[in-house]
C-alpha cells in the first residue's frame, strides 16, 4: 500500500493497525470469489479496480473534492434523495456495512440481536477503519426499521446524523409527509453546502441519478438472457459499488459493460452453460463486502439472474420525472419514488410480491431464494406472505436466514444444493 | 452390478453396498476427518463383502462430509438422498423427520420419492441431536441412555429451546430435586414441539423418523404425541441417507429399483 494512502488514512484519524488487518483479509476473499470465475466480461476490470481503490484512489478523489468545497454526505437507504446532494455538486456515499469484521465492535453499543448490517456499519465507525465514515460531513438516516431508527440516536454521538421521517404507508397523507421531509432535507443541504438548490441544478441532479438508474436497469435486463452473459456475483459487485463510485463515471462504465454484454447475448455467449438453473434472490440488502450467498449459489452450478433487494432492483426502481419546471414540482416528483419502491418497512407491501413474480417471469428464474439477514424483522416477517404467494404461483422458493459469519456455510450449501436438486428433478 | 452410497454426517459415517437390494452396510464414528471416515467405512463394507473397490461401478456421497470425499463419483445432498432412501423403503409419499448430530430436517416427499419441500434448522442448535447431547452431559448421562428411561412420567416444562439457557434450566431443575426421567421427557417434548413448528401447519399423514435421533424411543413417542400421528422408525434409521445415495448411484448407472 502506498505511503500517500497511509498518510491520508492517518489524516482521516483512522486506526491504521486495525485497518491493515481488515484490508489484509480482502484480497484473498476477492480472489477466491471473483477472479476464479470463468469467462468474465472484460468490462469487469474497471469494477475490480474500483473495489481495489475503494480505500485508496476513490478516497483521494473525495478528499480532493472536499478541499475544493464539495459537501460529502453519507446515506443508508435507497430512499435518500441523492438528487439533492448532486444538485449542490455534493458527494453521496452509501454506507451500509457488510463485514463480519466490525460486528463485534458494533455489539459493544448495540444489542446483539440486531441485524448484522446495522451492527457492521456501527462497528466501522467505532473501529475507525472506514475512510468513508471518516470523510463524511454528515449522515442522512431514515426512520425505516426500528433497528436503524434507534441506531441514528447513538451514531449521532460520533458523526452528525440527520434523520428523515420515512412514512410506513403509501397513502396521500404519507406522500405529503415525505414531500415535506424532502423540502426539509433540501434546506439542510443548502445550509451545509452554502449553495442554493435551484430548479436547474436539481434538474441536473435528477438526470444524473436517472442515468445511473437506467444503466443499472439495462445491466439487469442483460441478465435475462440464457446463457447469462454475466454472473450474479459480478452484477452484485457492480450494484454495491454504485453506492461509492462517482456517479457519472460509474454510469458510463456500466453502459460500456452493457455494450459488451449485449454483444455476448447476440453471439449466444455466457458465463454459465445454456439451461443452467436460474435463481432470483429476494430479501435484505447485501452490502459490500458481503458475497456469501451469491458465491455459494454460483459454486453449486446455478446462476443468479437478479436480486429484488436494495442492492439490486429496488436501488434503481422509481425513475424520477424529468419535466418538473419548479423546485416544488421536482420535489413532488422525488417524493413519488416512495410509491415505486417496495420495501418490507412498509405496510401493506403487496406490490413487492408482484415485483418478484414479474422478475421471475422476465428473468426466467427456475426458483427464488428468499434471503433475510438474521434478526431483520421486516423481511423476516414478510417472508411468510411472499413464500405463500410464490408457492401459489408454482414458483419453488427456499428461505434462508444468515449473517455475515462463515460458521453456517456448510449448512447453507446443503440447503442450496438440495433446493437445486429439487428444482432439477 | 454393485454400487455404494456413503453418508458422512457430523457424528457418524455410514455406507451401504447395493446390488438391487441392501447387500451390506456399516456405521462408524466420523471422528476428526470426514474424508478418512468415509474411506474407512467404504473399506469396511468392501471387506465384509469380500470385494475390491474396482468391482464397484458407482459411488455417491452425501452428508455434510460429502464435499471432502475425493473418491466418489457424485455428491448429492442428504435431503435428496433421505427422500430416495425412505421412498424405497416405504413406497409412499410422506414426511421425513431426520434428527442428526447438528441438523434437524423435515422433508416432504411425493410418491416418486422426489423432494417437494424441506426445512432445516439454521445456525441454532435448538431441536438437534446436539441439543440433547448437551442436556445429557449436563445430567451426567450418555445421550444413548435418554431413550431408555421409563415411559409413564409427567414431562416437566422446559421453557427455553436455546441450548445455552436450557442447559442451565436443566441444572437448576436437577438441583431442585426434579426426577431425571421427568426432565428427559420434558426435553423430548421440547424437541418434538420444535420439530412441529418446522412443519409449517401442515399435518403430515405418514411420518418416518430417521437419523441418529430416531434411535431414541422416548423422542419417537414424544413426536407421535405432539404430531398426533404414528411415527415410524426404519429398522436401521441411521443408514437411510446412505441407502438413498446408493439408489441414486444405482439408477445413475441405468439400474431400476423395485420397492423393498
Ligand atoms: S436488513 Fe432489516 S433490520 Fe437490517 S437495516 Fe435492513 S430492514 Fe433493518
Ligand atoms: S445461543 Fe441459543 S438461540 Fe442462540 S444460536 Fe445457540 S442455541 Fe440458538
Amino acid at each position: 500500500m502506498s505511503d500517500t494512502y497511509r498518510e491520508m488514512w492517518r489524516e482521516l484519524n483512522m486506526d491504521l493497525e486495525k485497518h491493515d488487518v481488515f484490508l489484509g483479509t480482502l484480497p484473498v476473499a476477492f480472489g477466491e470469489v471473483f477472479l476464479r470465475q470463468e469467462n468474465r466480461p472484460a468490462g469487469m476490470a474497471y469494477f475490480d479496480n474500483a473495489l481495489a481503490e475503494a480505500h485508496g484512489g476513490r478516497i483521494q478523489e473525495i478528499l480532493a473534492g472536499k478541499k475544493a468545497g464539495r459537501m460529502v454526505a453519507g446515506t443508508f437507504c435507497v430512499f435518500a434523495p441523492e438528487e439533492l446532494i448532486f444538485a449542490v455538486d455534493g458527494i453521496s456515499i452509501g454506507l451500509c456495512g457488510g463485514a463480519q469484521f466490525t460486528v463485534p465492535t458494533g455489539e459493544q453499543v448495540l444489542p446483539r440481536n440486531l441485524c448484522p448490517l446495522i451492527k457492521s456499519a456501527m462497528g466501522f465507525k467505532l473501529d475507525r477503519i472506514c475512510p468513508y465514515f471518516q470523510a463524511v460531513d454528515f449522515l442522512i438516516g431514515e426512520t425505516t426499521c426500528d433497528g436503524k431508527k434507534k441506531t441514528w440516536e447513538i451514531l449521532n454521538e460520533y458523526v452528525p446524523t440527520y434523520v428523515m421521517e420515512l412514512p410506513q404507508k403509501k397513502g396521500t397523507a404519507d406522500l405529503t409527509l415525505w414531500e415535506g421531509e424532502i423540502h426539509r432535507l433540501k434546506e439542510e443541504i443548502e445550509h451545509r453546502s452554502g449553495r442554493e438548490i435551484t430548479a436547474d441544478r436539481l434538474a441536473s441532479g435528477i438526470k444524473m441519478a436517472n442515468a445511473r438508474r437506467d444503466a443499472l436497469a439495462r445491466l439487469y435486463r442483460a441478465r435475462w438472457a440464457d446463457p447469462v452473459p454475466i454472473s450474479g456475483k459480478d452484477a452484485l459487485l457492480i450494484s454495491q459499488l454504485a453506492f461509492f463510485d462517482d456517479p457519472e463515471r460509474f454510469t458510463a462504465q456500466v453502459n460500456s459493460l452493457c455494450d459488451e454484454l449485449e454483444d455476448r447475448i447476440a453471439r449466444g455467449e455466457g458465463v454459465a452453460r445454456k439451461g443452467a438453473p436460474r435463481i432470483l434472490v429476494t430479501g435484505t440488502p447485501m452490502a459490500l463486502p458481503y458475497w456469501k450467498l451469491h458465491h455459494l449459489v454460483e459454486t453449486s452450478g446455478a446462476v443468479i439472474v437478479g436480486e429484488e433487494t436494495c442492492t439490486g432492483t429496488r436501488y434503481f426502481a422509481g425513475r424520477v420525472a424529468e419535466d418538473g419546471r419548479t423546485v416544488e414540482e421536482q420535489v413532488k416528483d422525488l417524493a413519488r419514488r416512495l410509491t415505486a419502491i417496495n420495501c418490507a418497512c412498509f405496510t401493506p407491501n403487496k406490490e413487492r410480491v408482484e415485483d418478484i413474480l414479474r422478475l421471475v417471469r422476465d428473468a426466467r428464474a427456475d426458483g427464488v431464494i428468499y434471503f433475510s439477514l438474521q434478526f431483520c424483522q421486516p423481511f423476516g416477517v414478510e417472508g411468510r406472505l411472499v413464500e405463500r404467494a410464490l408457492q401459489e404461483a408454482g414458483v419453488p422458493v427456499l428461505r434462508l436466514e444468515s449473517d455475515y459469519s462463515e460458521e453456517d456455510v456448510a449448512q447453507l450449501k446443503t440447503r442450496i444444493e438440495a433446493f437445486l436438486e429439487m428444482i432439477a428433478s | 452390478m454393485l454400487v455404494v452410497g456413503i453418508d458422512v454426517g457430523s457424528t457418524s459415517a455410514k455406507a451401504v453396498l447395493f446390488d438391487g437390494r441392501i447387500k451390506v452396510y456399516a456405521i462408524q464414528p466420523t471422528g476428526w476427518s470426514p474424508r478418512e471416515a468415509g474411506a474407512e467405512v467404504l473399506a469396511e463394507i468392501l471387506d465384509k463383502a469380500g470385494l475390491s473397490r474396482r468391482e464397484v461401478a458407482n459411488i455417491v456421497g452425501t452428508g455434510y462430509g460429502r464435499v471432502a470425499l475425493n473418491f466418489i463419483d457424485q455428491a448429492v445432498t442428504e435431503i435428496t438422498c433421505q427422500a430416495r432412501g425412505i421412498n424405497y423403503l416405504t413406497g409412499k409419499a410422506g414426511t421425513i423427520i431426520d434428527i442428526g448430530g447438528q441438523d434437524t430436517k423435515v422433508i416432504t416427499v411425493n410418491e416418486q420419492g422426489k423432494v417437494v419441500d424441506f426445512v432445516m434448522n439454521d445456525k441454532c442448535a435448538a431441536g438437534t441431536g446436539r441439543f440433547l447431547e448437551v442436556m445429557a452431559t449436563a445430567m451426567g448421562m450418555d445421550v444413548d441412555e435418554l431413550g431408555s428411561l421409563p415411559e409413564n412420567v409427567n414431562p416437566v416444562n422446559i421453557s427455553s429451546m436455546c441450548t445455552v439457557f436450557a442447559e442451565s434450566e436443566v441444572i437448576s431443575l436437577l438441583a431442585g430435586g426434579v426426577a431425571r426421567e421427568e426432565i428427559v421427557a420434558g426435553l423430548h417434548r421440547a424437541v418434538a414441539r420444535r420439530v412441529k413448528s418446522m412443519l409449517k401447519n401442515t399435518a403430515p399423514a405418514t411420518v418416518v423418523f430417521t437419523g441418529g435421533g430416531a434411535k431414541n424411543e422416548g423422542l419417537r413417542r414424544a413426536l407421535a404425541a405432539e404430531l398426533g400421528v404414528e411415527v415410524m422408525v426404519p429398522a436401521e434409521p441411521q443408514i437411510t441417507g446412505a441407502l438413498g445415495a446408493a439408489i441414486i448411484a444405482w439408477e445413475g448407472n441405468g439400474g431400476a429399483v423395485a420397492h423393498n
